[in-house]
């Protein structure tokens, strides 16, 4: 049998080694009657091992630990989830009942007075918090970096770089509209900012942070709830404060107290009912 | 079961890195890794049912690729861009060496090409695999595959006389 006329995407798969054996034959005597095609392929074949050569030290490159981290989630994903499910369940009881004593308190200032005054010090990313919020909120032009449109993308992002999942809550229900969010330095590693405003264009940032541990210890020590909110008044910027296990959150608006407290109730629902 | 993936995913890292090298910046082929490592985690429910764990990891990097060319900007766009200084731009290699200049060439394919002639020269994936893993159909990789090739071949014939008129000054 005459062998078919030998086409353009055999030539390749000569030179990829993905032609049948007899086929391969048919080609290489064809070639040794066709030099300048049989010159092509050689040079195809010279630029195919140079890439080879060329990105094979990527190979033993070690790998750099945010990409093992990546890789390999430091829990399995369903044992992480479960272990945060118990953690919430744990404290939303404590928390559940906190919230109710503030929303029902007749006087919520009073209430909220005597919470400042229990504590010793605000903590330092409640100032942080209020620093970022009066830092960005006057933003016109560019308040977040990445904006509400690409929520998804801002959720990967900042759950990468935070190292846990973030997702911003939402407030539509409390006249808060989420414009976007931002990474930002904390005192030793990323906090997410998220920013939202209202139909007056007055803004509200929800602050997360992993750098709490010593906030936590002094409100343990103190025999109190790890799950409490506070309140811390900088400048102009009020803000709601509150630890919950490794995460400090911060609230912080030019709104009352009142605004506030009803906001990040629903702040902390949201995040509870994950 | 995910506890068996996970180092599984892990051994295809390097491998991963090295195509996302040859196809991006070296300054960007890194994030194009961990959104790639990422975005396989976010999806780890389908894992059961993936046949080709090579080509679903890589499919996943190339529409991450193609994504993050069709907006540049956008997932590192700077709070004060207009009070920036420029950033120096590093002055190209002119050793004249033939590694620097097939990177070179490389860069200067379309992107398409590129991808196919990667998978099939890192990779060494049949061109079914690569069908399969930029989600087009045989025919085109194959075209792509013929065009890529020339292309470089004339790249790098253009440049082999370059580098020999930098030699004789």
């Amino acid at each position: 049998m005459k062998p078919s006329p030998i086409t353009e995407a055999e030539l390749h798969a000569l030179v990829d080694a993905q032609l049948a054996p007899e086929r391969q034959r048919e080609v290489e005597a064809w070639l040794a009657e066709h030099p300048e095609e049989a010159q092509r392929l050689a040079d195809y074949r010279t630029h195919k091992r140079a890439l080879q050569m060329l990105f094979k030290p990527v190979l033993d490159e070690a790998v750099p630990l945010s990409l093992q981290r990546a890789a390999q989630p430091r829990r399995p994903w369903h044992l992480q989830r479960m272990a945060a499910g118990f953690a919430l369940a744990l404290v939303s009881g404590a928390a559940g009942w906190v919230l109710h004593a503030q929303l029902a308190a007749p006087d919520l200032s009073a209430l909220l007075a005597q919470q400042h005054a229990q504590q010793q010090e605000e903590p330092a990313f409640a100032r942080r918090a209020a620093v970022a919020h009066a830092v960005y909120s006057p933003e016109l032009r560019r308040p977040v970096e990445v904006d509400a449109a690409h929520e998804d993308q801002l959720v990967a992002w900042l759950s990468k770089r935070m190292g846990s999942p973030m997702k911003p809550p939402h407030l539509q229900a409390q006249g808060y509209a989420l414009e976007g969010g931002r990474l930002l330095p904390g005192g030793q590693g990323p906090v997410a900012q998220f920013m939202y405003r209202d139909e007056a264009g007055s803004r509200l940032t929800l602050y997360v942070t992993h750098e709490t541990g010593a906030a936590a210890a002094a409100s343990r020590s103190a025999s109190q709830p790890d799950l409490a909110f506070r309140f811390a008044r900088e400048g102009a910027v009020n803000v709601f404060y509150w630890v919950d296990g490794p995460f400090g959150y911060a609230l912080s608006a030019e709104a009352d107290r009142a605004t506030l407290a009803r906001v990040s109730s629903e702040v902390y629902r949201q995040l509870a009912a994950r | 079961m995910h506890d068996d993936e996970a180092p599984q995913l892990l051994s295809w890292v390097p491998r991963l890195r090295r195509y996302a090298r040859a196809l991006a910046s070296s300054s960007e082929a890194d994030d194009l890794v961990q959104d790639t490592l990422e975005r396989a985690w976010a999806k780890a429910a389908l894992w059961p049912g993936v046949g080709d764990m090579r080509a679903w990891l890589f499919g996943i990097m190339h529409n991450l690729h193609v994504d993050a060319l069709r907006r540049p900007r956008l997932p590192t766009e700077s709070l004060d861009e207009d009070d920036m200084p420029e950033i120096p731009v590093a002055p190209k290699q002119d050793e004249g060496l033939a590694l620097l200049d097939l990177q070179a060439a490389l860069d200067l394919l379309p992107r398409e090409q590129k991808e196919v002639l990667l998978l099939v020269s890192l990779e060494e994936m049949s061109y079914a695999e690569v069908a399969q893993t930029l989600g087009i159909p045989l025919g085109t990789v194959m075209s792509r595959l013929s065009r890529g090739r020339e292309r470089l071949r004339r790249l790098l014939a253009g440049r082999a006389e370059a580098v020999h008129l930098k030699v004789v000054k």
